[in-house]
């Protein structure tokens, strides 16, 4: 644990609004890939209220693009629900690796902050936890305001969905990729991570010229995350 | 959508007991997320309404180029979605 102070805090201001401070970054990214996500739901005949409701209930970003980018591709449901539970499984991994400063929380507690976990948050607190005399009040205010832009973007990209005809000009079919590529690279650490992806990546594509068009990413990723066990234990 | 996105974030906090998971599934729960991101993003950018697009004229593919330059440069998750998207806005007005 350090003592280190390495974040953005204003003196004198309270915890909450410090949270605010912390989570900027995090706030202005998630405005406009929330509009993005927003004007997505609303083009694939989502209706308004269930856009909205799946960013106040399950705030899950890239989740929630992936999910509809699939859905107006008419890939069926359960092969979404599926994508998404592998997509957020990593969240269980970092959910473990800021357990151990998350001792002590109430259970209520530690169920609130797991359900507003997504990967920026993570980011945030992954740096921010291990200090000494972390306030309990700025983490749940850092949550707090990255879901409310969450929401906000999205309320903005519903309502803004009605008045963009043409998602093209603004690139907005772009975004899902986009944001693959950012989360790709950032899983991308080790040299055998590089490759799983490759391997991966490439059977998703054969497998879909297949004609494995619903299961493909499932069984591309079993492929390739069992590609990357075996070539670490075969280094070893 | 919900529940399978809340379980995996609350699962490991009902597991806080201090049983730990097998190291090999460790391992393999660890290249899950780069193999189904890859598997998620190539279709996305080499497949245009279910063909095969490997053409110069795939806008999709190019933008990539700088999309992964940004998201390798800044490391962050939002800049390279930015990027990327204001290239796509710019590639379509100049073709």
């Amino acid at each position: 644990m350090s003592n280190h102070q390495n974040q953005p805090r204003i003196k004198g201001l309270p915890a909450s609004l410090n949270g605010i401070v912390i989570a900027l970054p995090v706030i202005l990214g998630y405005l406009p890939v929330g509009f993005a996500y927003g004007v997505l739901a609303e083009k694939a005949g989502l209706s308004a209220v269930n856009t909205l409701l799946m960013s106040i209930v399950v705030f899950a970003g890239s989740a929630q693009l992936i999910a509809v980018g699939l859905f107006s591709a008419g890939i069926e449901p359960l092969t979404i629900i599926l994508t998404t539970f592998v997509v957020n499984l990593r969240h269980m991994l970092m959910s473990a690796a800021l357990s151990p400063y998350l001792q002590g929380w109430r259970k209520r507690e530690l169920a609130w902050f797991a359900y507003e976990l997504t990967d920026e948050t993570f980011a945030l607190h992954a740096t921010r936890l291990p200090e000494d005399g972390v306030s309990r009040t700025e983490t749940f205010a850092i949550n707090a305001a990255a879901q409310a832009a969450w929401i906000l973007g999205t309320l903005l990209g519903v309502v803004g969905g009605r008045l963009v005809t043409d998602i093209e000009p603004l690139a907005l079919d772009y975004a899902l990729p986009a944001m693959f590529i950012a989360l790709l690279v950032m899983q991308l650490n080790r040299k055998t991570e590089v490759a799983v992806a490759v391997v991966s990546g490439l059977c998703s594509v054969g497998l879909y010229l297949a004609g494995w068009d619903q299961w493909h990413v499932i069984m591309a990723t079993l492929v390739g995350a069992t590609f990357g066990v075996v070539v670490e234990k075969w280094i070893k | 959508m919900a529940l399978v996105t809340y379980i995996p974030r609350v699962f490991p906090f009902l597991l806080l007991s201090g049983r730990k998971l097998p190291d090999l599934v460790i391992s393999w729960l660890r290249y899950v997320p780069p193999a189904v991101l890859a598997a998620l993003l190539l279709p996305s950018l080499l497949f245009s309404d279910g063909q095969l697009f490997l053409s110069a004229d795939n806008l999709f593919l190019w933008a990539a180029i700088p999309t992964f330059a940004a998201a390798i440069l800044t490391r962050n998750l939002f800049v390279p979605v930015l990027i990327g998207m204001l290239v796509v806005i710019v590639g379509r007005l100049l073709i």
